[in-house]
């Protein structure tokens, strides 16, 4: 145990040495340890808005198959799923609610 | 099959056939779940004789399979916290699935089967049953307090709780688009230049020679696909853990 003790400090010390774990902090940007990037964050905002909107107007649609209300459930559905959009993206931004 | 004549079937390579005969052209075993079977084949495989050696200084195959058993594990308790431990099996079974099925893709005649948003939409419902089930089992009707954040006015509530809902449902639905899209998009451009390879290389000796443009720009394209297979694969496993700390703790 001692020996492998002795491993994991001077592998620790050969990591600091060459800047291994320095970088590795940097990497996992964003507050959620989501991989960071201009590019990749609008995509995600993007995904997410569309998504929402998926959610909300299938929910809407099923409703409405269901109840017999043609139009208006999907209509209701689409606009909460543009709520529902832009709140998942305020969510992307936000920092995240941590552990009470 | 890439380009017949002058048009170019960019999507054709996302056709399911059924594999095996007539056996699987009867049971619909297509070339996806075929795939699907080879890596799982693969992955256990590659863990088998990975741990197999169990030596205190790890050779290639122990060293990649402890390298990915605790960079997972590493992730999933970062996110989770301790009693996310329970969870890593599913969430390193889900990630090893994915970036096998991400990366077989990219060999010649192999079939990439996340590129499906069947395939892709049910990994991500199996995930939202589960983080369901969790939450229910560990808050009981306390679960459907996530609905309504504390502090917020009772009057808004016919306006929050939906909102909440759409916003909750909505993730199994951006889990899955996000990887069927990212690996659609990357076949379907690999798929656009191989093509313009072939058609120019029919134009005599100039068009050979413009032809190493697409070329090499397919070369890059591979390098990066793999780098978007394993991203994707990484983000959908802590998209998972994400929600897995959701459903434990309920902020």
């Amino acid at each position: 145990m001692n020996e492998q003790n002795g491993f994991e400090e001077r592998l620790r010390e050969a990591r600091g040495r060459h800047g291994l774990d320095r970088a590795a902090q940097e990497q996992g940007s964003g507050a959620s340890g989501l991989p960071g990037g201009s590019m990749g964050l609008g995509l995600r905002a993007g995904i997410e808005v569309v998504s929402a909107l998926i959610a909300g107007v299938a929910l809407g649609w099923v409703l409405d198959r269901w109840l017999g209300t043609f139009p208006w459930l999907l209509l209701l559905g689409f606009v909460l799923g543009a709520a529902a959009g832009i709140l998942n993206v305020y969510r992307l931004f936000a920092p995240r609610r941590g552990i009470h | 099959m890439a380009a017949e004549g002058s048009s170019i079937d960019a999507l054709g390579q996302f056709e399911l056939v059924p594999v095996f005969g007539r056996i699987g052209a009867s049971v619909g075993f297509t070339q996806s779940s075929a795939h699907m079977l080879l890596v799982v084949g693969l992955i256990t495989l590659l863990l088998m004789a990975g741990i197999g050696a169990r030596a205190v200084i790890p050779g290639r195959l122990q060293a990649l399979t402890e390298s990915l058993y605790e960079f997972i594990q590493d992730m999933v308790v970062s996110q989770v916290g301790e009693e996310g431990k329970r969870y890593f099996p599913f969430v390193f079974t889900l990630f090893m699935f994915i970036l096998f099925g991400n990366l077989i893709g990219l060999f010649p005649f192999a079939f990439t089967f996340t590129s499906h948003i069947a395939v892709t939409f049910a990994l991500a419902a199996i995930v939202f049953v589960l983080i369901t089930v969790v939450a229910l089992r560990l808050h009981g009707l306390k679960f459907f307090g996530y609905f309504f954040p504390e502090g917020a006015p009772l009057w808004l509530a016919p306006i929050i709780i939906p909102v909440e809902i759409v916003s909750y449902l909505s993730r199994p639905v951006s889990l899955s688009i996000r990887l069927f899209a990212n690996m659609v998009a990357g076949h379907v451009m690999l798929q656009v230049f191989a093509s313009f390879i072939v058609m120019l290389g029919g134009l005599g000796l100039i068009g050979k020679i413009v032809a190493v443009g697409p070329l090499a720009l397919n070369v890059v394209l591979i390098g990066f696909e793999i780098l978007v297979g394993f991203l994707q694969a990484y983000v959908f496993a802590i998209l998972t853990s994400i929600y897995l700390h959701d459903a434990v703790h309920l902020h």
